[in-house]
């Protein structure tokens, strides 16, 4: 029998090992079947007329042209006339059609007149954007003008972050089959979702059943980030127009629909001023941020400062901007990565109006963060692989056109579990199936669940059926956040345990031994302490009789096994050509702790991935908006710029697993390595040249112009 | 005025816009320039009944209506019916179920829809069916099925973690083996310099970089 405790580190063979995802086979294979790929016999394809204009009018539509067209088979109209379109890319009309040509040139056929309105695309400057621009309110603590004025020194630092997309390579969308049989309505729909056993609903009440008639599926998913938990309108048109017509129906946005509206991280700027004493100790925090998420408004929590939350004297106001632009979704550690450089900008500003180095400035204000002890050993474990201390010089301190600059950031994030089922099943063949109503984003879920699943056994990983991506499967929550991790591991090892144990008493007479004496291991069941001999676990299984053993599992959370909060160092090294003002990264080192590792090859992935992401944001994406029209500019991959293989220099990633970091239990890993890398950056170029280049993404044109001023 | 109906001039026509136009008439040859003349030439003995003969340039004219398109997939002919202004990935992706080509830019930036054709790597989204007619189409599934489900390149990308949400994947996993077929020799900026026209969002460069090199020089034991 085993305890739900997770095991000895030392007596793994899966867990905490680099150990190749499941489905990585079918991926590179191509036989690895997203919502996109789905096709159906006599489906239809569904594309959009939509809104040109930031904000306009529907003055008249005419879907005739559309539906006259030979393999059109339904239009329907979205905005009707009269109708305002508050952001562009807005869905107007939809046409479904025999094939993708015709519905995309039938989309394209609709006539419609537009009465273009005054809208607002400005986010970065709250004069220009009007009464689009809502004051917050100031929050002040006492004697904060007395604290700050008394400072040794006040640094001043401007800085701020472009809107960016989520830009998942799967579009949002859904493929969905509305059947009636007999009076009786059932919908199949598949769907490139973060949350397959919550979806559901959506597409229940747009195809008018219960959700108890809704069979959602999604084997694979190409990317989410934070982006993907609902059907969206798209999956819900994708049910209507199925129900209209009696067909299936493919709804997947096209690149400029997806990047203008289907989720972006919101701005943000801010002017601050930092006070310090002499030996570096910040005593006072002052910032107005403002920025935009878009039509819903500005940025949430957390606040600033960040991570060095404990200055005594603070003074912080926020102006949240209203643009007409697609709203902001969760982006990878929401509103994180952005607070993360304001504050780490203003604090390597007020180290170089010191003279200090900036690493020892954030070591001496260790004390106003959280997690002081789990910094200094980070900062010091990537000072180490950064080689941070051969390599620093003086901000400004450089001369000649390639000028090399080092940066620092620091991050935190909570990444608890969230509410898992699991279903362990094991057959009398020995056979193991596992069934759980998550998904898998790329993240390795699929591997997570089948890695406890055999070490709990003592079997190998490629004898355990991971069946997931699939609302029929025991609920599990939606994957944002880092909860997935800690909750699929535990429930996963709460179910397996409790089957494990009762194999252990069916197989425990023949074996002439207690249940409690015996332990899987190494394929087989035996005593607890032996090392050779007992029974295969095939064998053993053929003990419990014709009926598998069925057990289900919920998230374990505490004790050991999932905990919460983290924090992570990262430094980066760039390289700046002053004439062009290009800026290439060298080397970025991201130190992280997440708890107790499952897979270490993933999990290094995923960190690494989050590192690229920012680079991506720190010198490459952004979305641009045309003040005229109020449309998108960059709708496509060519001008939406993400960072190509040679463009992202060397990544290091250490992750803390030591036994202190162990004992803690799981925790998720997707969100913290996402937040230091654009800060860490910024700073490595303002080392460079020995100025702040005033927004990311830091084109050459804003670091040429950093420079200049 | 619609989002894809603005006023070009002709210097700012893009291959795609005007792959497209032509396509939204018909496949005019005598509008053509010589390359796609001689892709007219190529495709006319199939032209089928979808094929007339434009008077006024006395030249064959394909479409709108679907014609005979015949394909060399993976080693196998497959015989289709398709408008003329399908693209190989479309054809790919909607006519043969053949989906390990993806669809993300569509508009020949991020390399996702990769295959290769008479050896060489391609962008599948920019390329008409009608113009692959006559050469070798290669997928990730062909590779991954002449190598027993999987290539060596294939598993190169397994042990190395080459993938995340692995939507890119397959349009890596074909820039990669042109890259291994072409320069064989090729060290690591090399390598990375040749699949610059690919782009993934998880983030999984580390990966693929390994990936490559280790189908080139056997480096992290993957073959």
């Amino acid at each position: 029998m085993a305890d739900l405790a997770w095991p000895n580190p030392d007596d793994c063979t899966l867990i905490g090992k680099r150990v190749p995802r499941l489905d990585g086979p079918d991926k590179c294979a191509g036989r690895a079947k997203y919502t996109y790929d789905i096709n159906r016999p006599r489906m239809l394809w569904a594309k959009f007329a939509t809104c040109p204009f930031g904000r306009a009018r529907v003055k008249s539509i005419d879907i005739a042209p559309a539906e006259t067209m030979a393999g059109v088979v339904a239009v329907e109209v979205i905005a009707g006339a009269g109708t305002e379109c508050k952001v562009a890319f807005q869905e107007v009309a939809v046409v479904a059609a025999e094939s993708e040509e015709i519905a995309r040139e039938a989309a394209r056929r609709i006539k419609i007149e537009w009465e273009p309105l005054e809208h607002n695309v400005v986010d970065d400057d709250v004069a220009m954007a009007g009464n689009k621009a809502k004051a917050g309110k100031e929050a002040l603590t006492e004697d904060f003008a007395a604290a700050i004025d008394g400072a040794a020194v006040i640094s001043e630092t401007e800085v701020g972050c472009s809107i960016i997309t989520h830009c998942c390579l799967e579009p949002h969308g859904s493929v969905v089959e509305v059947t009636e049989v007999d009076g009786k309505t059932s919908v199949m729909a598949w769907c490139s979702s973060q949350a397959v056993s919550g979806v559901g609903g959506e597409f229940a009440q747009a195809a008018g059943v219960d959700a108890a008639n809704v069979h959602v599926s999604c084997q694979h998913m190409g990317g989410g980030f934070g982006s993907k938990f609902g059907a969206d309108l798209w999956g819900a048109l994708a049910a209507r127009l199925s129900k209209k017509t009696g067909r299936p129906v493919k709804v997947m946005l096209e690149r400029d629909m997806e990047l203008a509206l289907a989720g972006s991280r919101p701005s943000a700027f801010a002017r601050m001023r930092v006070g310090v004493e002499d030996d570096g100790a910040i005593i006072a925090w002052e910032s107005a941020a403002w920025g935009s998420g878009g039509n819903g408004g500005g940025m949430g929590a957390p606040s600033l400062p960040y991570v060095f939350g404990n200055v005594e004297h603070k003074k912080t106001q926020t102006t949240p901007i209203f643009t007409n632009t697609g709203g902001a979704r969760a982006w990878r550690a929401p509103n994180h990565p952005q607070m993360c450089l304001l504050t780490m900008a203003a604090l390597s500003d007020a180290a170089a109006e010191l003279g200090m180095d900036e690493l020892e400035f954030v070591k001496k204000n260790l004390g106003l963060t959280g997690r002081a002890d789990v910094y200094a050993e980070e900062l010091g474990i990537a000072a180490e692989l950064i080689d941070w201390k051969k390599k620093w010089m003086p901000r400004g301190d450089q001369r000649g056109v390639l000028r090399r600059g080092l940066g620092l950031a620091m991050h935190t994030w909570g990444g608890g579990p969230h509410d898992s089922n699991v279903q362990c099943t094991l057959h009398p063949d020995g056979g193991v199936e596992i069934r759980c109503g998550t998904q898998d984003l790329g993240v390795g879920a699929r591997t997570t669940i089948g890695i406890v699943a055999a070490e709990t056994f003592g079997i190998p990983l490629n004898k355990v059926t991971v069946l997931i991506g699939d609302n029929r499967y025991p609920a599990s929550g939606g994957s944002g956040g880092s909860t997935t991790v800690g909750a699929i591991s535990t429930a996963t090892r709460h179910a397996c345990v409790q089957a494990l144990n009762k194999l252990c008493e069916a197989v425990a007479p023949e074996m002439n031994a207690a249940a409690e004496a015996l332990v899987a291991k190494d394929g087989m069941v035996r005593g607890k302490e032996s090392t050779a001999g007992g029974v295969p676990f095939a064998d053993a299984c053929r003990r419990i009789g014709t009926q598998p053993i069925v057990t289900m599992g919920q998230t374990q959370r505490g004790n050991g096994m999932s905990d919460q909060g983290v924090g992570g160092v990262q430094m980066a090294e760039v390289e700046v050509d002053c004439e062009t003002g290009i800026v290439t990264m060298q080397k970025l080192v991201a130190v992280q702790d997440c708890g107790r590792i499952i897979d270490l090859l993933t999990t290094e992935s995923q960190v690494r991935g989050a590192m690229i992401m920012g680079v991506c944001a720190a010198l490459y994406e952004e979305r641009i908006m045309d003040p005229v029209t109020g449309t998108l500019l960059n709708p496509d991959l060519e001008f939406y710029k993400l960072a190509g293989i040679a463009d992202v220099g060397e990544l290091v990633v250490h992750m803390m697993q030591t036994p202190d970091h162990l004992k803690r239990g799981v925790i998720g890993i997707g969100e913290p390595p996402a937040i230091s890398p654009m800060a860490a950056i910024s700073n490595a170029v303002a080392n460079a040249i020995g100025a702040r280049v005033k927004r990311c993404p830091m084109t050459p044109d804003r670091v040429l112009a950093a420079m200049k001023a | 005025m619609s989002q894809t109906d603005r006023p070009q001039d002709a210097s700012s026509v893009s291959r795609r816009g005007f792959l497209r136009g032509m396509s939204a008439s018909a496949l005019a040859a005598g509008a053509l320039a010589p390359a796609a003349q001689a892709l007219a030439a190529t495709v006319g003995a199939n032209a089928g009944p979808g094929a007339t003969t434009s008077a006024k340039a006395a030249a064959t004219v394909f479409g709108p209506a679907p014609i005979a398109v015949n394909l060399t997939i993976n080693g196998k002919t497959r015989e289709l019916r398709l408008e003329p202004r399908v693209t190989l990935l479309d054809a790919l992706r909607n006519h043969l179920d053949l989906t390990g080509a993806k669809k993300v830019c569509d508009r020949a930036t991020c390399g996702a829809c990769t295959v290769l054709l008479d050896g060489k790597a391609v962008y599948s989204c920019t390329v008409l069916a009608v113009e692959a007619q006559g050469k070798a189409i290669e997928t990730v599934e062909g590779l991954a099925e002449a190598n027993n489900g999987a290539a060596p390149i294939q598993k190169c990308f397994v042990a190395n973690d080459a993938q995340q949400c692995g939507f890119c994947t397959p349009g890596f996993v074909m820039a990669c083996e042109s890259v291994r077929r072409r320069n064989p020799h090729a060290n690591r900026e090399q390598a990375l310099a040749e699949l610059g026209g690919n782009l993934c969002r998880c983030g999984t460069y580390h990966g693929v970089a390994n990936a490559v090199l280790d189908a080139i020089h056997g480096t992290t034991g993957g073959k």
